[in-house]
This record gives structure tokens, sequence and C-alpha cells, in this order.
């Protein structure tokens, strides 16, 4: 079966510094998969450029048996992948209603629309007037996933979801994050907590200086593993 | 005591034409962060192709607003994205120095292809009726024109920018170019639309003026510092405080003109550094906003 997105050899650059090294990655149709490493291995990087934020070679992202590696970010979203950026970047001039709006702007058909959005994140509804950046932590990760679902997408990007946000509150997004997968959303989940990520996805990448330094279903890697693989013991 | 009523009068219809100069300025700035120094030239731009269109052409004068209204709409849209979108990246000064160079460009084409001559528009005699209110207080046709313009293009931006989707996404690149991108918004395209929306403002403003008065293509820089005062009094950000802005220009000035006839600008340029002094953030500071 081919994969829904595979990379191949991916590199990425920070003006002259490379940040990523030949990354090969798969994600199949339906599945969760996660990444994880140490800061500055090159989570973010990875779904920044496969985004489309930051340019990398036209056959290094292939998605849906095209190649689209180097679009621009705008046309990114429109094929149906959709990023939850590290830190929720929302929109803060715009309330809750308006930076959904915004996201729907790739205008991608589907089932996701602002009520679809009140129903799975209720308190968005009683909020919808508010300015984003009023709101707490967890309930503008909640627009930032919200604003991503409203394109329609096929591959869910996720950085970080537990960034900065109260155990309890982590646990309500992630439920979230897994009925959306449930339903056959695919989603590329970046995480730091490691134990989440083996919860949440079928399989894990480990990275490690913008290297893939130990990949395989998560159910089969022990915990020595994966700390090996983390900090490169 | 009448007289000051109908100096204040003036003012405010004056401080109309002054918030039509300011509304592309701050509109620029608020959506691109650009400080356009070819404003006053645009304006200036505008005014001489609309006089081309009805001397040199002979179109009559509506046609030849539609003409000037449109031309300046495709101008600012080709503009930004030929030239000012790649000015963005390398942070505020080379927008700045670009748009100063655009500004020398304007002025001396202008210069070449119709001399130093001021010139005005010939409105058919609307420029001097007048209607009287009350039976005491003479109220010119044009200036009042003028106003009712400048509020219904204020409220027609401010529903624009507040109630529709290219409004939010307006305020969404303004917010952050990089992840309204990731919404889908092709932010080089909404600049270019900013920059068609600024100029056709301008084109209105500057037809208006020409109707109003004389205009010599030197006086580019003299209107882009009425647009900038007006923006700075009122607040940089929301439409109505830049109108409003306006209009404290206009009635400072027209009260300065009423004390000595040399001291209209100079009586607003003194309100307008006590402001900056006293209330640098000017009167009505608030982002474009509309349901929030």
């Amino acid at each position: 079966m081919t994969p829904l997105l595979q990379t191949r050899n991916l590199t990425a650059f920070y003006g002259d510094y490379q940040a990523l090294f030949g990354i090969d990655l798969e994600v199949q149709a339906g599945e969760v998969v996660g990444v994880i490493g140490a800061n500055g291995a090159g989570k973010t990087t990875l779904l920044r450029t496969l985004a489309g934020v930051l340019p990398c070679a036209e056959q290094a992202v292939r998605f849906q048996n095209r190649n689209i590696g180097g679009l621009d970010a705008s046309r990114v979203v429109a094929l149906g992948i959709a990023l939850v950026p590290e830190g929720r970047r929302l929109f803060p001039s715009l309330s809750v209603e308006e930076n959904l709006k915004v996201g729907a702007f790739a205008r991608r058909t589907g089932p996701w629309d602002e009520n679809r959005i009140y129903e799975l994140f209720p308190v968005l509804g009683e909020r919808r007037r508010s300015r984003a950046t009023e709101l707490s932590g967890g309930q503008q990760q909640m627009v930032a996933i919200g604003r991503a679902l409203m394109s329609n997408p096929t591959l869910l990007l996720c950085d970080e979801l537990s960034l900065g946000l109260a155990p309890l509150v982590v646990k309500d997004i992630y439920a979230a994050i897994q009925k959306l997968t449930a339903q056959g959303l695919s989603a590329i989940i970046v995480e730091q907590d490691v134990s989440l990520a083996q919860r949440m996805a079928s399989r894990l990448y480990c990275l490690q200086e913008g290297r893939v330094s130990l990949q395989g279903d998560s159910a089969s890697l022990t915990r020595e593993r994966i700390s090996q693989a983390y900090f490169g013991a | 005591m009448l007289g000051w009523v109908n100096t204040v009068a003036q003012g405010i219809m004056l401080g109309g034409l002054y918030g039509l100069f300011a509304i592309g300025l701050s509109l620029m700035f608020g959506v691109m962060r650009i400080v356009n120094i070819a404003h006053g030239d645009l304006i200036v731009l505008a005014v001489f192709g609309a006089i081309a269109a009805t001397t040199m052409a002979d179109l009559p004068l509506w046609a030849a607003v539609i003409l000037v209204l449109a031309g300046m709409f495709v101008l600012g849209y080709v503009l930004q994205r030929g030239v000012l979108n790649r000015t963005l990246a390398g942070g505020e000064l080379p927008p700045l120095l670009v748009t100063f160079g655009i500004s020398i460009v304007i002025q001396n084409l202008l210069l070449e292809i119709f001399s130093a001559d001021p010139r005005s528009l010939s409105a058919g005699g609307i420029e001097t009726q007048s209607v009287n209110i009350a039976g005491v207080l003479a109220i010119g046709v044009l200036p009042l024109g003028t106003l009712a313009a400048a509020v219904l293009i204020t409220a027609a931006l401010q529903w624009l920018f507040g109630r529709t989707d290219i409004g939010r996404a307006f305020r969404a690149t303004s917010d952050d170019p990089e992840t309204a991108q990731l919404m889908g918004i092709r932010t080089a395209h909404v600049y270019g639309l900013a920059t068609a929306i600024a100029l056709t403002v301008v084109a209105i403003a500057g037809i208006l003026l020409a109707v109003r008065t004389t205009v010599a293509p030197s006086d580019g820089p003299n209107n882009l510092i009425y647009a900038f005062e007006s923006v700075i009094i009122g607040g940089l950000g929301s439409f109505w405080g830049t109108l409003a802005g306006g209009m404290i220009l206009g009635v400072s000035q027209a009260i300065g003109f009423r004390v000595s006839p040399g001291w209209g600008a100079f009586a607003g340029h003194v309100v307008f550094l006590a402001i900056l002094a006293f209330r640098p953030q000017g009167f009505f500071p608030k982002t474009h906003t509309g349901s929030a």
C-alpha cells in the first residue's frame, strides 16, 4: 500500500544552518505517527517543512502520490495537510470565531464547520466572541486545533500540544485528538512527553540532531532503547 | 459666535478630506507595516491622471473618475506585488527607502510631463455651490460631499475589515503572516489587494482635492504630512480614529486660519506636536476590528 505521506532524504536549512539530515518517514492512511526527541532535535523543523513553511526539494515529500516538497504553505493546506503550530500562534486581534473562520480559508470541503468544532470543544462555543488571546492556555490550544480542522485536513500535524499546559488539560486535549484519529484522521504528533507519544501513536520516530535515531512500533520500543536514541548515549 | 461655528464646520469638512488622505496610509501601515513615503505623490499622480483624462483625452469627468479609480487600483496591486513585497523581508528600512525613491520618480515624471504649473479639475460649477443651514450658515456643496464621502468610505472599510473574509485575511496577515499562510491565505496577494484598496481611496481623495483647489506636481510631500498628522492624531489602527484625526487637524487649521490667514497649516502642526508630546498613542489607538 502506498503511504499517505512519505519523505525521502528530507533535508532542511535555516539559512546556512542545516537542521535536518536526510529524514525518511512514512505515514499510512489513518495512522497516527509520533515524533519524539530532545529540544533542538529537529521535530518542529520537520513539521514546518512538511507544512511548507520551510523550503525543501520537490521529491523529498510525497503526499497522496504527488510530490509536494517546496510548495508554498498556502497550497499545502489546500491539499489537506494542516499544522497546529508550536505555541498555538492564534491571531491575537481576532475573536475565537474569527480565528476558526480564517482556518477555513483553504476552502476544502469536508465535515468540519464552526458548529462541529463547538461540538468537539463546547467551551469554545460559549467564548466564541472573546478575543482568542483572552482564553486560558488549554482553550487556546483547542482554538488552534479547531482552526486547523476547519481546513478539513487529511493529515493533521500537531506540534507539542502539551506545551505549557496542566496535565489534566493535556489529557482533555489528547482525548479530543484520539476521538479525531478514531474517525480516520491521520496525524503526526510531535511530543516531548515520550509515554504520551507512545500511548497516542502506533509508530514512533525518534530524532536526534536532525537524524532519525530510532523508529518502530510504539509497543515494541523499550524505555532503554528510547532513552538511548533520545540522548545518543 | 456664529463666525466660530462656521470655522469649526469648515474645519470638520476639511478634516474629511484629510481623513481620506490618511486612510490609505493607515491601511498600508496596518496590514503590511509599510510607511509609504510616496503616499502624497500618489495623490498628486491621481490628480494629474484625472486632469490628463479630462483635458488631453477629452473624457467627461465621470468617465475620468472611473478610469483613475480603476487605474490606481491596478497600480496599487502591481506596485505591491512587483516592488514592495520584495522589500518586506529586510525590515522597516527597505520599504521606506523604496517608497522615498518612488516619491521622487513620480514628482519628476509629473514635472516633466505637466510642467510645474498648479492645475485643478473642473466639476461643472459644483465647486462654488452652497447650501444654507438655518438661513445663517453657508456650507459648500463640495466640502459637504467630501465629508460624506469620507464617512461612507470609512464605514465601508470598517465593514470590510470587520465582517468579510478578505477583511479577516487582512487582519490575520497583519497579526502573523506566516501563520496566515498556513491557513491558506496567499499573503502576497492579500498585500496586493491592501495596496490596491489604499490607492483607490487615494484616487478619490486626489480628485476631491483637485476640484477644491489647485494642485502642482510638487505638492505630494505636503499632502503626506497632513495624512501622517491625521493618522498619528487618530491613533494607529482604526479607520474611524483616522477620520477623527483628520477632523481634529482640519478644525485646528481652520481656527488658525481664522486667527490669521498665514497660521492655518502652522496651527495644525502645533496641535499635532502637542498631541505627539502629551498623547503619543493618539486618541483612538486600536486594531482594525469589527465584532470583537
